[in-house]
């Protein structure tokens, strides 16, 4: 479930999504453990200090909540949720629950037994993050050695039947690889490809100026998919847009804040979307402490940048507020300093050029190349950071 | 693949897709991978026919009958649209 709004199927304009205050999404964080190393990972820096996960019955409880304010969909992710070894019992009661289940992963840990476990469960679909179409590029980008296992996974969630979302992370150093990586989904028979484009919060943040593909190596890519779109109509679904730093609005991230999203934590701490843990000087909620009805409509939390009375100009006074929410709350605050301010992406903010400059610099042929930091423990020092 | 669907063509809710009445929202919900589009009354009335046993055509008679004035293009219309969004195929 990415931040650009693209699970919300954008063009459904006459029977459009109105949560009624409900949080229709419900997504849960299962663990902040990974074999992966994802350079890009939109975890938190300090991934490794949430040791207190929720247990099985805790996990049970937020789901018997949720559902009785009316969520629908379910997203067990992480981390990699592989790493829990109940989401199968959790799949199981979500299915009897009337969730529709999705599983997001990275595939490792997914064995062929797990897999029919998941499938007697009654799970619906399964959300696969596949970094590279080659070998040799994905150990470059996740730091371990995983990409067979990642095909075998790939061609065994297939062979059980499983729709199935394909998930690529964009960047400047895949980004040469849409071609093959759109002929390895159709040979697969994928339903939904979905480049994602890489957001830029935590360790996506630390390496931008490696990670943000040039305009023009977008364009190439458009074109790619364009031809596929053209050839292969409504048998594959492709996702593909342009990064919201090279357009002059923002994206409407998570449909407004605790508008339909609801994100509960490895730690059991209530997030109106997955980054929001970014933006200091909120006490989220935990619903270890809180009922979970209370948490969504009454918390501190979940208000503050709920609907629009918290805006400051220019989005206040703005006629397009309805369309995007005023952008991410996230993006605002580590651009801008103030998560109130309008996301500096869009061109009528007052500090837009915070953008601009992030991709004349990209362009700049006198760029200093840096390596990219991997999300591991001790890669970075957060010691001297209030994260 | 073909482009759109003919008269003949019996249709079915695609396998993935979930259409059922939620009570919070007082709507019936189209549940998909990634997805959630909450359907006004005709909609859903009209996604209901596609169950694998009728031709568009014959979901348009039925649901023809079902209503006063004429609703066979906007009927097509939904269809159409249906199909193109991947929520209803063809049957085979
Ligand atoms: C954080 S991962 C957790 C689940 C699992 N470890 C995986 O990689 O699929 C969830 C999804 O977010 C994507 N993702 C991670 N970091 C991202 C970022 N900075 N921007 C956009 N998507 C990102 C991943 O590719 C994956 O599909
Ligand atoms: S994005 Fe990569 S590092 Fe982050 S949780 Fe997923 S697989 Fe692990
Ligand atoms: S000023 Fe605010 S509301 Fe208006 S378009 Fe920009 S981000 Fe959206």
């Amino acid at each position: 479930m990415s931040k650009d709004g693209s699970e919300l199927n954008p063009d459904s304009s006459e029977l459009t999504l109105d949560g009624l205050g409900i949080p229709m999404w419900l997504t849960l964080e299962m663990t902040y453990r990974c074999p992966l190393q994802c350079p890009w990972c939109s975890n938190p820096l300090d991934f490794d200090k949430f040791k207190n996960e929720l247990s099985t019955e805790e996990w049970k409880k937020v789901l018997v909540d949720g559902r009785k304010m009316g969520a629908l969909q379910l997203g067990f992710t992480g981390g990699e949720p592989m790493l829990r070894d109940d989401i199968e019992e959790l799949v199981a009661y979500a299915e009897d629950l009337g969730y529709y289940t999705n599983l997001i992963t990275s595939g490792v840990g997914l064995t062929p037994e797990r897999l029919q476990a998941l499938k007697d469960a009654g799970l619906k679909q399964i959300q696969l993050s596949v970094q590279a179409a080659s070998k040799d590029l994905s150990l470059k980008l996740v730091g371990v050695d995983v990409f067979d296992q990642k095909m075998e996974v790939f061609e065994d969630i297939k062979s059980q039947g499983f729709p199935m979302v394909l998930n690529i992370p964009i960047c400047k150093q895949n980004i040469g690889e849409t071609r093959q990586m759109l002929e390895m989904a159709e040979r697969l028979e994928v339903e939904y490809i979905e480049f994602a484009n890489v957001q830029y919060y935590n360790w996506a943040l630390l390496n931008r100026e490696e990670f943000l593909p040039s305009i023009e190596e977008l364009r190439a890519a458009e074109e790619v998919v364009k031809e596929f779109r053209d050839r292969l109509g409504n048998k594959m679904q492709i996702y593909f847009v342009i990064p919201d730093y090279y357009e002059d609005r923002p994206k409407a991230c998570m449909n407004g804040w605790g508008a339909i999203h609801l994100t509960i934590g490895p730690d059991g701490a209530a997030l109106p979307c997955q980054e929001a843990r970014v933006i200091k000087g909120l006490e989220f909620p935990n619903v270890r402490d809180n009922p979970l009805d209370w948490i969504w409509n009454e918390s501190p939390v979940f208000n503050a940048y709920r609907g629009d009375s918290w805006m400051k100009d220019p989005c206040k006074s703005c006629d397009e507020k309805e369309n995007d929410h005023g952008g991410c709350r996230c993006q605002a605050y580590l651009l801008t300093g103030d998560a109130a301010n309008t996301d500096p992406v869009c061109s009528k903010s007052p500090m837009h050029d915070v953008i601009e400059s992030c991709v004349s610099n990209i362009a700049s042929p006198h760029r200093v190349e840096k390596p990219l930091v991997f999300r591991k423990k001790g890669a970075i020092t957060t010691d001297f950071l209030d994260v | 693949m073909a482009e759109t669907i003919t008269a003949d063509d019996v249709v079915e809710l695609s396998s993935m897709y979930l259409l059922r009445w939620e009570e919070p929202q007082q709507a019936h919900i189209l549940l998909y991978p990634e997805g959630v589009v909450k359907l006004n009354e005709t909609g859903a009335e009209i996604l209901k026919y596609c169950d694998g046993t009728r031709t568009a055509e014959k979901i348009i008679t039925e649901l023809n009958e079902l209503y006063t004035t004429d609703v066979s293009k906007s009927v097509y219309k939904f269809l159409e649209v249906s199909y193109v969004k991947g929520w209803i195929r063809i049957k085979s």
